[in-house]
């Protein structure tokens, strides 16, 4: 994730630096991105061992599955709707899909990975189905099935669970092989999240999320397939759910009913942190991803201060009730803007 | 947030009173969700009671109790929340708080009598603090008490570290084991039904409890018929802190522990039982008789599904589907009631 993918790329050629800077600013991501960047200045200068290799890939490992959860919720959520969820069904999809190494000797890892983000689409259809059909607000949707499929995970497992000596050395390996000490499985996230962002910003179909955040009753009188998105939204959101439970089968080997507990109230909180206004309209991918990066960065750099842990929740808590005010701070006085712009040109 | 279909369902409301009016006043006790909780109540009881002999004993009954009581203490001002047009995650934060505090006050040989006012006061505070942003800062609830559920939970967690407190004096320490004298109550679910009447009291029979559907209803109507809009929330907002370091006391004498950790992830069941009892999440709608009702029937699945050997952990799956069930099946009525209409309103002309 590099900063300069803040910057807007259709700047026109020559203008003058302050309005670069001016324009750079005005970058919704650019206040997160300055909270980290300073964040880790300072942990590096008063500990410079923060910047080696195995803090990093330690950073990086915490976070991947976040920052690809948080992509997901990305997507419902400037659509104004949320997935209470993909908790719940990061767990389904990491035993079921682990458990196929076991089951099925010699399985292809591939399939697994398949599997992992099957089941975890069918329950993003289910999700997307009822939301779009039913017309019932997501949150109390997403919340039944955060019980259904955490209930269905504890019928199936048990009291068993998966454990390391049943998964291959090379499943194990993907979450910490890597090229210049950047694990593999962070840059191919990244890649996913930066096509995620592109989708989002740059299709028809991901912008018309935007535009049913903004305003439902717009979207639908401008002829946007509300349904049709609020599902497909939810749909991927299932699936990379999926995805990341198989990610996290591979990184933490030992797989019981409970894992993934709690993630969706942690992963709605990158996402906010990360720029993305909780009922919609605004925000990106990419905001989204270093709002995880962030959240996790904090974890590491109070353990290489020497600070005692203890203090993490609370740090992160109150970074992200600031993240929260500034964005409407910023939502006010742009509106304020808006506002002084449309007088100047009706006089 | 705001309900894209409340237009239409309202104009259509209207049109099936003009149309049927003879005959709905009778039918709409019958078609009330609360009513339906109640029938569901009654048959959990009687298939409790046909599954397992031990379902019905007062020792069982008792360890209902003492599972559903402080739970059942949340989810009295998470519906006057709720129905006004807010939320509030941070309550299991701020029941850990209160128990890390009281620990930690206890630890250092403070009097039980002055704990208890710094346990109010640091609940009043947090409530006070996630009011203030969302009433004064004019930021959603819904992210100011995700925000604020990681920050309780955090504080907690300074108060105390990972140390355990248990050592808590008799009187308070027997709360788990002993009910109110000579009944078979416990003292959770005997401050519950107090603090239920006054809830239901406000919130059913006083103007402030009016202004509080008004303002679930259209906060922007409210605020025009002058009704204080972010003073009664702020004051829901404070109550939720208070009621929910009452239930961190509680929780904490139950268990005789105090640790940082004590209730964690219990906001999304406070939610699900008030949403359960019909409660909108869009805000002015909903009842306390139904959060009762819905609070007995959770209680009464969960213990059925204990007594018959089902997985217990797994009674999320009947939680869920019950969650599901209350949003489509009002959703399905409403819908077939506006086709009633719809059709009635074209054969008259």
């Amino acid at each position: 994730m590099s900063v300069t993918v803040a910057a807007p790329p259709e700047l026109p050629a020559g203008t003058s630096s302050r309005r670069l800077t001016e324009r750079v600013v005005r970058v919704r991501e650019f206040g997160i991105i300055a909270v980290l960047a300073v964040f880790v200045l300072i942990t590096i200068s008063i500990q410079p061992r923060f910047a080696s290799t195995q803090e990093v890939q330690f950073i990086l490992a915490n976070t991947t599955v976040f920052a690809l959860l948080a992509l997901g919720e990305t997507m419902v959520v400037v659509s104004r709707n949320v997935d209470l969820s993909v908790g719940s069904v990061l767990g389904l999809s990491a035993y079921l899909s682990s458990s196929l190494f076991g089951k099925f000797p010699g399985i292809g890892i591939p399939v697994v990975f398949l599997a992992g983000i099957g089941i975890g689409l069918a329950c993003g259809v289910a999700n997307g189905l009822m939301v779009a059909i039913g017309r019932v607000p997501s949150l109390v949707v997403t919340l039944a099935t955060l019980y259904i499929v955490r209930g269905v995970d504890i019928l199936i497992v048990g009291g068993k669970e998966v454990i390391a000596q049943t998964l291959p050395n090379s499943f194990i390996a993907i979450p910490r092989d890597g090229v210049l000490g950047i694990p593999y499985l962070a840059i191919v996230v990244a890649a996913l999240i930066g096509a995620g962002a592109y989708y989002l910003r740059s299709f028809r179909s991901g912008r018309d999320l935007y535009a049913m955040g903004s305003s439902p009753e717009a979207a639908r009188l401008a002829g946007i397939p509300v349904g049709r998105r609020v599902f497909t939204a939810f749909a991927a959101s299932g699936a990379i759910a999926g995805l990341a439970g198989v990610l996290w089968a591979a990184q933490y080997e030992t797989i019981d009913s409970s894992a993934g507990t709690g993630y969706e109230l942690q992963v709605i909180a990158a996402v906010v942190v990360g720029g993305v206004a909780i009922f919609g309209g605004s925000g990106s991918a990419v905001g989204a991803a270093i709002g995880a990066l962030l959240l996790g960065t904090i974890t590491s750099a109070l353990y290489v201060l020497g600070i005692s842990s203890i203090w993490d929740q609370a740090i992160a808590g109150f970074l992200l009730l600031v993240a929260i005010a500034l964005d409407r701070l910023i939502a006010v006085r742009l509106t304020a803007a808006l506002r002084r712009r449309s007088a100047g040109v009706g006089t | 947030m705001s309900e894209p279909d409340r237009k239409p369902a309202g104009r259509a409301d209207g049109g099936g009173r003009r149309a049927g009016q003879a005959l709905l006043p009778l039918l709409r006790p019958a078609m009330r969700w609360e009513t339906g909780l109640a029938v569901l109540v009654l048959a959990i009881g009687v298939f409790g009671a046909l599954a397992s002999p031990e379902f019905l004993t007062s020792g069982n009954i008792f360890n209902v109790e003492l599972n559903l009581g402080e739970v059942a203490i949340m989810a009295l001002p998470m519906t006057l929340i709720i129905i006004s047009g807010e939320i509030d995650l941070s309550v299991a934060s701020m029941l850990g708080m209160s128990s890390a505090l009281l620990g930690f006050l206890w630890a250092r040989h403070w009097p039980m009598l002055a704990i208890f006012v710094a346990v109010a006061a640091l609940g009043a505070a947090a409530g006070l603090f996630n009011g203030l942003l969302v009433t004064r800062l004019g930021l959603p609830s819904l992210a100011v008490t995700i925000g604020t559920l990681t920050l309780y939970r955090g504080i907690a967690l300074i108060i105390l570290g990972p140390n355990t407190i248990s050592n808590f004096p008799a009187p308070y320490a027997t709360i788990g084991v002993l009910g109110v004298p000579h009944t078979n109550i416990t003292w959770s679910i005997a401050i519950f039904a107090v603090l239920a009447v006054i809830f239901a009291v406000v919130l059913h029979a006083t103007p402030a409890g009016r202004s509080i559907y008004a303002m679930g209803a259209s906060t922007e109507a409210a605020l025009f018929s002058g009704i204080r809009v972010k003073r009664i929330k702020t004051m829901l907002f404070v109550v939720s802190g208070l009621v929910c370091a009452l239930a961190g006391v509680l929780w904490t004498f139950r268990l005789t522990t105090a640790v940082w950790n004590n209730g964690i992830g219990l906001e999304l069941n406070v939610v699900a039982v008030v949403l359960f009892a019909g409660v909108s999440i869009f805000g002015g709608k909903g009842t306390l008789a139904g959060v009762v009702l819905a609070l007995l029937a959770f209680a009464g699945i969960q213990n059925a599904l204990l007594l018959t050997n089902f997985n217990q952990e797994a009674t999320g799956i009947v939680i869920g589907g019950l969650l599901l069930i209350s949003v489509f099946v009002p959703k399905a009525a409403s819908a077939a009631g506006r086709l009633r209409a719809a059709i009635r309103l074209g054969g008259q002309p």
